[in-house]
């Protein structure tokens, strides 16, 4: 790719964040509730303390002037303070964002490890029972709410057969310092095994519970897609060879079939992002998406901001990333 | 010549939602060493039905249900599926209609003639920088041979990069690297351009006489099996009806299928004149009574034809399946 191509993507992201920054600043606005009296809360202070406090957050100011002063210092990278936390935004939000990732990317592998397989299998074994129980399965997956399946699972897993913790991302005697913020690098740096260990643990039903939707959407695709490699002419080409039939499924099928499942894990991997909302909500999983939850009902303005426009980032950068994967994987496009 | 490949009573079947379809239905064919042997036949006559049995490609919902696969001496139907994987492209080798979709899209055209050769080839290094460059050699090789320049650098381009008529000479050479003792060409010009045809069509037969092998040429143009071909079968509605050497068959016409293709051919020497299209269409192979296939186009139908039609001898090394060759002395 052209590094013209690729200030011409990046220029197309300007529109984007200020089209989102505008939408959340409306909204948030629009919102009942105002934030300083969820601060006051019971306590009693006169009209002058709740006049000072409000004109110290700023918001004496009229919307479109705060709109623009929230622009200026975005612009050079001031997301200004959180109300709730009295630390600038940014602080917060990266000592969040890292159980966010490690969360995510553990259930992006667990859904690409296990819908590859099953995709394929289903495929290959087509009308068997194993693809009708997956055809329920992926079906079950994509319309099962995080909420009620974490809780379940919470259920089964924690309360009933003490298997796994409830929540939380690792147990109060394992905690090591903090190095990366990841936590399955942290504890292996500190060569603290034990805790590598809990932190897998507590890992496994929150991704499994995030994982889940992506895991369905991206067996179907990979059965569909498979279903289409397999009746092309090269397929029985690669057969008329007399190739192994390893070789020709996973070689020829499966790097063709592969083309629309990963196109598709990338832009999913941004669906991820409200799952975790949920998710984390459900699972007390300390990151950005209970942060996120957290600031709405705090009415904290400027750290809902700071973190729709990091999402909406993420978001475009993903896609990015499935173009280029795109490219990578079928020679026959350019970018 | 003795036979390489010699098919009896070749019956395929396609198990359809409407009934069930005998694409293929009592199906003979004697290949002989180092002849050119040219399957005609419209679309759904079964002519590529039958060379797919041969190489053991009829998939779900098809099956080959009946018959005798003979090449050099062995049953190929009696094989296992990985006894049969030795066979295909070693043994018996296949070129695919269109190379556009025969070649796979996301593997260089090296990878594509470099697995034939680690599927079959003994004579290869066992492993390291010797077997590299042994299977590099060889794919340099097989490109040269089949004409395309500057093979070396070729190699790690994709097919998309190649043009119609280079991507034939691909597939050709990825079907003749393990040097097959048959090669069976479907329809190998009817993708490509005119001026294209002639030359792939050269490309096979000069090779065939290089490297000594057998050659099934299936196409529907009996230009290309009169100019290339020892031998020709007629095919229509999943059996043969007429075979024998070229020249005769085609000088004189046994068959009023085959009378008819042959009337339906535009020539230079009869411009002006019309061509005489066969009239109707290919019946429903559904439910087709066991009479004569040909019966309700054939312009010299009667009543014995609705009786079971066997193929008769019809002069020297020729048949038909006709019963007019019974009242004419043939």
């Amino acid at each position: 790719m052209s590094l013209g191509k690729l200030i011409e993507r990046l220029l197309q992201l300007v529109p984007v964040l200020l089209g989102v920054t505008l939408i959340v600043f409306v909204m948030m606005a629009l919102t009942p509730g105002d934030p300083v009296q969820i601060m006051i809360g019971d306590q009693t202070i006169t009209p002058e303390q709740e006049e000072a406090l409000r004109r110290g957050l700023g918001l004496d100011r009229p919307i479109v002037e705060r709109f623009f002063v929230f622009l200026g210092n975005a612009a050079q990278g001031d997301f200004g303070q959180s109300f709730y936390h009295r630390r600038p935004v940014a602080d917060v939000i990266s000592e969040r964002l890292p159980a966010t990732i490690e969360l995510s990317l553990v259930a992006l592998i667990v859904a690409l490890v296990t819908a590859i397989p099953l995709g394929v299998l289903a495929a290959i074994r087509k009308n068997s029972i194993f693809d009708k129980l997956a055809t329920v399965g992926s079906l079950l997956g994509v319309s099962l709410p995080g909420f009620w399946f974490g809780i379940l699972l919470i259920m089964l897993f924690a309360v009933q057969w003490h298997i796994l913790p409830v929540s939380g991302r690792i147990g109060y005697a394992s905690e090591v310092p903090t190095i990366t913020g990841f936590l399955l690098i942290d504890t292996l740096l500190h060569g603290n095994l034990p805790a590598f260990w809990d932190a897998v643990k507590h890992l496994i039903l929150p991704a499994v519970t995030l994982g889940l939707p992506m895991t369905a959407i991206l067996m179907r695709v990979t059965r569909t897609s498979m279903l289409e490699v397999l009746r092309q002419d090269y397929v029985t080409f690669a057969d008329a060879k007399g190739l192994s039939r390893r070789r020709v499924l996973f070689r020829h099928a499966l790097k063709n079939a592969l083309i629309p499942t990963v196109s598709v894990a990338a832009i999913e991997t941004g669906s991820l992002l409200g799952g975790n909302m949920i998710v984390e909500t459900v699972f007390g999983w300390p990151g950005l998406g209970r942060l996120v939850v957290e600031s709405i009902f705090l009415r904290n303005y400027p750290l809902v901001q700071a973190a729709v426009l990091l999402y909406a980032v993420i978001y475009v950068g993903l896609n990015f990333f499935a173009d280029i994967l795109y490219t990578i994987l079928n020679p026959r496009v350019k970018l | 010549m003795s036979a390489l490949l010699e098919v009896r009573g070749l019956r395929t079947v396609f198990h359809t939602r409407a009934g069930e379809v005998w694409a293929v239905d009592g199906v003979d064919v004697e290949v002989r060493r180092g002849e050119c042997l040219g399957i005609v036949g419209e679309s759904g006559s079964g002519k590529s039905v039958t060379f797919a049995s041969v190489m053991g490609l009829v998939r779900s919902p098809g099956r080959v249900a009946e018959g005798q696969i003979v090449f050099e001496g062995r049953d190929l139907r009696a094989l296992s599926a990985r006894e049969m994987r030795a066979v295909r492209g070693k043994e018996i080798a296949m070129t695919m209609q269109d190379a556009l979709t025969a070649l796979n899209p996301a593997l260089t055209v090296g990878e594509q003639i470099r697995e034939a050769l680690e599927a079959h080839d003994e004579t290869l290094p066992a492993r390291g920088q010797a077997r590299r460059a042994a299977i590099r050699a060889k794919s340099v090789e097989m490109l040269g041979l089949v004409g395309i320049p500057s093979a070396e650098s070729r190699l790690r381009q994709y097919p998309h990069e190649f043009s119609g008529g280079m991507r034939q000479r691909i597939m050709i050479a990825i079907a003749l690297a393990c040097r097959p003792k048959l090669l069976i060409a479907d329809e190998p010009t009817t993708a490509l351009d005119v001026t294209i045809q002639a030359q792939v069509l050269e490309l096979i037969t000069d090779i065939r006489a290089r490297l000594g092998m057998s050659v099934v040429l299936i196409t529907h143009d009996l230009g290309v099996v009169a100019e290339h071909c020892d031998r020709v079968m007629v095919m229509y509605a999943g059996q043969v009806v007429e075979s024998g050497p070229t020249e005769d068959v085609i000088a004189s016409p046994r068959h009023p299928y085959t009378r008819g293709l042959l009337a339906s051919i535009p020539r230079p020497g009869l411009r002006g004149q019309p061509i005489k299209p066969i009239e109707g269409q290919v019946p429903d192979l559904i439910g087709m009574p066991p009479q004569c296939r040909f019966y309700s186009r054939c312009p010299l139908r009667r009543d014995a034809c609705l009786a079971p039609v066997a193929m008769r001898p019809a002069g020297e090394g020729r048949s038909a399946r006709c019963v007019l060759l019974d009242e004419v002395p043939a």
